[in-house]
């Protein structure tokens, strides 16, 4: 592609041609500097204000320090849990004919199109108090809503299609013939899963799973809705960046804020190897 | 396998499983309480159901959502555009890491972009200054909420846009350039209706997206009932004052919102494969 580009630019030499290039090249890095860059430097800026000590310091608090450990709890639960459905919607879908298939798709797709608040929403209507279950819930002694399994549950709702969306286009274009092939020579599911048909989506796969780490550990309106922001209790990193934010202790929300960053950063990294390797492979 | 009847025959195995297990979860997780919310509001009696969505406030606050995603997606058509013919078209120092940085607004929470906006556009923020001296106020207006959905649906336009106008024929346009068309001739007549599809469908996304968005907005917006406050807010507020009435209701208008943007980006996709498939023949 880079290749192509240049060969291009080599046939265009008139004057007009080479301005408009320069200005549209500008306007592209000026509007990406603005939007994109200006707010990163502002989250490091604002974390470093009094220094590195206070920076440091900021992880010294325990509601930042249980906020962290819930985040990495609700991703541990929500990753596992949307990996196996992801592939699983993958295969059925990618491997096999049947009908209602484009509504299933559209469906899985649905958690893309709500609002995270609704996500929130719903699961209030469902577990809260005034909810279906939540008279049973009461009497059973079973908290989900301004609990742990309603951040979890919301961030499963969010965080849904990640990993099937990944996967359902790889393994169609991919095609089940050497599947067929191994099935046919008498290989087992599992085994013609493992050695046949992971080793072929196992990039797309990180790039779903990465995808989905990095929503899970960041969602904020959904989780926010059922969290009930008890300190230290069922707060996660998001909401602990709100809520230092509010009370105008700014290096803390921006340290603790810069935490996502990095992993917004780590998180776009690895997909951009990804994509490399893809593009070698095809190139 | 009982499953038999309802597919296709195939060697493949776990064809029940698979299914079985998707359509369970998908059912537990989204289905499921979504169905909670349509029962809740079903539930409310038609004058109460009127009366909860012609409210001022919640008339102002749907102004607000759709309005500033509208105009962020039309504002993203444009230089989401920009953006995607540089990124294809040139090769410049950069050019690599620019790429990867359009996806930073996917990877970024949205309470770090809030508040990150904030502080940059807030009247003594980097930005917020020199706008402030040009007389524009950005945070805590409704321009805000704009500036915020703009970063927020970037990607969805550029993403879009990018492959479309790989596939542009580019003999095309150098058989247009030697018959003596112009540039803006040859973007009207060629290069535009090749990526409208794509453009739409980028620009519906952004859209959506927009319209629902929450994190990255209450930080900047000021939040002001009538003026500022967007409606997945007001949704939020009245689940906090025990509204759940209210917020049942706003919440099924928005997901029937959900639902048409979901259905007319299946609609414009569609009819962008359809043209391709017309361009090829």
């Amino acid at each position: 592609m880079v290749l192509a580009a240049s060969r291009a630019e080599t046939r265009r030499v008139s004057l007009g041609a080479r301005l408009g290039r320069a200005l549209l090249i500008f306007v592209s890095i000026a509007f990406l500097a603005l939007l994109l860059l200006a707010p990163l430097g502002a989250v490091l800026a604002q974390a470093l204000a009094n220094g590195w000590q206070a920076y440091l310091e900021s992880f010294l608090d325990p509601d930042t320090r249980a906020a962290i450990r819930l985040t990495l709890l609700t991703a541990a639960i929500v990753v596992p849990a949307n990996t196996i459905f992801g592939i699983s919607a993958a295969w059925a879908i990618a491997k096999f004919e049947f009908p209602g298939k484009s509504l299933l798709i559209t469906l899985i797709d649905l958690p893309f199109a709500v609002s995270p608040v609704i996500a929130g929403l719903v699961l209030v209507m469902l577990f809260g108090v005034h909810g279906w279950f939540g008279q049973w819930l009461q009497d059973h002694d079973v908290a989900i809503i301004f609990a742990v399994p309603g951040i979890v549950l919301a961030t499963i709702f969010v965080t849904f299609p990640y990993v099937a969306r990944e996967l359902i286009p790889l393994m169609q274009q991919q095609g089940s013939e050497e599947e067929e092939a191994a099935i046919t020579l008498g290989a087992g599911a599992w085994v013609t899963f493992l050695r046949v048909t992971l080793p072929k989506i196992r990039w797309g796969l990180l790039y779903g799973v990465i995808l989905c780490n990095a929503r899970a550990m960041g969602e904020f309106g959904a989780v926010s809705v059922v969290s009930g922001h008890i300190r230290g209790m069922t707060t996660t990193i998001p909401l602990q960046v709100e809520i230092l934010y509010n009370e105008y202790n700014f290096v803390a929300a921006f340290a603790v804020a810069s935490l996502l960053a990095l992993l917004a950063t780590i998180t776009l990294v690895i997909k951009t190897l990804v994509e490399w390797r893809a593009d070698r492979r095809t190139g | 396998m009982a499953a038999h009847w309802l597919r296709k025959p195939s060697v493949l195995p776990g064809f029940g499983l698979t299914l079985g297990f998707t359509t369970f979860f998908l059912s537990a997780i989204v289905l499921l309480p979504i169905a909670a919310l349509a029962f809740e509001t079903a539930s409310l009696s038609w004058p109460r159901f009127l009366s909860i969505l012609v409210d001022p406030r919640a008339v102002a606050s749907y102004r607000l959502s759709f309005g500033a995603a509208l105009l962020a997606a039309g504002i993203n058509g444009v230089f989401g555009f920009v953006v995607a013919w540089s990124l294809v078209r040139y090769d410049f120092p950069g050019r690599r890491l620019v790429d990867a940085l359009i996806d930073l607004p996917f990877a970024l929470p949205t309470a770090v972009s809030g508040i990150a906006l904030a502080t940059v556009f807030a009247p003594k923020g980097w930005l917020g200054l020199k706008l402030a001296a040009a007389g524009v106020q950005v945070a805590y207006t409704w321009i805000g909420v704009v500036v915020a959905l703009i970063l927020i649906g970037l990607p969805f336009v550029v993403r879009s846009v990018q492959p479309a106008l790989l596939e542009v024929q580019r003999d095309l346009e150098e058989a247009a350039e030697s018959l003596g068309a112009g540039p803006f001739t040859i973007f009207r007549r060629i290069i535009l209706p090749a990526v409208l599809p794509a453009q739409l469908t980028g620009f519906t996304l952004a859209l959506a997206r927009g319209i629902g968005e929450y994190g990255s907005v209450v930080f900047i917006s000021g939040n002001l009932p009538l003026k500022t406050e967007i409606t997945p807010l007001l949704i939020v507020i009245k689940l906090e004052q025990f509204d759940y009435e209210g917020a049942a209701a706003l919440g099924f208008i928005m997901l029937v919102m959900s639902f048409v943007m979901l259905f007319a980006i299946n609609l414009v996709q569609a009819w962008g494969r359809r043209r391709h498939v017309a361009q090829e023949h």
